[in-house]
């Protein structure tokens, strides 16, 4: 960790890994997607619907890492004052709420077929839309505060108070009744889902993890140049 | 044809499986298009920062 302590190391091994990161995010988003949506077999109770796995759970999974990887950010941000610490929670919070977003949609596209509702308020759904509104909020202090490391610290402290939700979410699924399906892969036991679905899904959720990464890299280092931005308006004296 | 229009149609999910793909692929490139727009913006006002104040503001990182 000390080691990337000093951003400019980070940077230059960012933007080595990026171009790899990149391509590897590219190359398995396409296997996965394809084998997901045309070579994978159909659900034999779901029928065809069943293909909307392969974008609805790793959006969920992903939304859940992402609000941990923040999480973490922040205590190191607040704890130990780490100087990435802030930067990857600011680049980390949108990336987030985007998969939140896609893990609502596409759930809901989901439901209406197979439940026959495109929403109810179970304890995984509205724990996920919880999320949802976290990971705005995050976004929201972030930019309220004329001084950026007071969003920084106001940001993180919202982020650590709301990390209980991400056991909760996990979790929903066994402590309450629902329609929503149970654990079916990290699980005490191990997957139930056949490998013909599961190893496409985790071939896209690998895909998934390494458009994150990419992007993260991206912004991470549009983090620190705007840091670097409003370090130098302040010496101006503007 | 015939084939394409029936894995098109996807057993009759069509109207929920496309736009479940529709949005991650529109939210994802969104994200792509964003990041990248930002981050040159910003490397253009360092970089326009740099030459009116005719030094390094950030360490050498490309």
């Amino acid at each position: 960790m000390h080691r990337f302590a000093n951003p400019g190391r980070f940077l230059r091994l960012a933007a080595a890994w990026l171009p790899w990161t990149s391509a590897a995010a590219g190359l398995l988003l396409a296997v996965g997607l394809v084998w997901g949506f045309v070579f994978a077999p159909p659900d034999y109770q779901q029928g065809e619907s069943v293909r909307i796995i392969y974008i609805h759970v790793p959006a969920a999974w992903m939304a859940l890492f992402v609000y941990t990887v923040i999480a973490l950010a922040s205590a190191s941000a607040l704890i130990w004052r780490h100087p990435l610490g802030d930067l990857i929670a600011r680049a980390a919070s949108p990336l987030g709420a985007g998969f939140t977003f896609i893990a609502l949609v596409s759930g809901s596209l989901w439901g209406k077929p197979m439940w026959g509702a495109w929403w109810v308020w179970d304890a995984r759904l509205t724990s996920m839309l919880v999320l949802f509104f976290l990971y705005l909020g995050h976004m929201a202090l972030l930019g309220a505060f004329d001084d950026a490391s007071r969003g920084n610290r106001a940001a993180a402290i919202l982020a650590l108070v709301g990390f209980v939700n991400v056991p909760i979410i996990k979790f929903s699924v066994d402590w309450w009744n629902t329609l929503h399906q149970p654990e079916s892969v990290f699980r005490l036991g191990g997957p139930t889902i056949d490998s013909s679905i599961l190893v496409p899904l985790m071939i896209t959720a690998l895909g998934f993890t390494f458009f994150f990464v990419s992007l993260l890299l991206v912004r991470v280092r549009s983090e620190f140049l705007a840091a670097r931005l409003r370090s130098a308006a302040a010496a101006a004296g503007r | 044809m015939e084939r394409i229009e029936s894995y098109l149609a996807m057993g009759g999910y069509a109207a929920y499986v496309w736009p479940a793909l529709g949005v991650a692929l529109l939210v994802m490139a969104g994200q792509v298009a964003t990041s990248l727009r930002s981050l040159r913006r910003r490397e253009a006002a360092l970089a326009e920062l740099e030459t009116r104040l005719g030094r390094r503001a950030t360490p050498a990182a490309r």
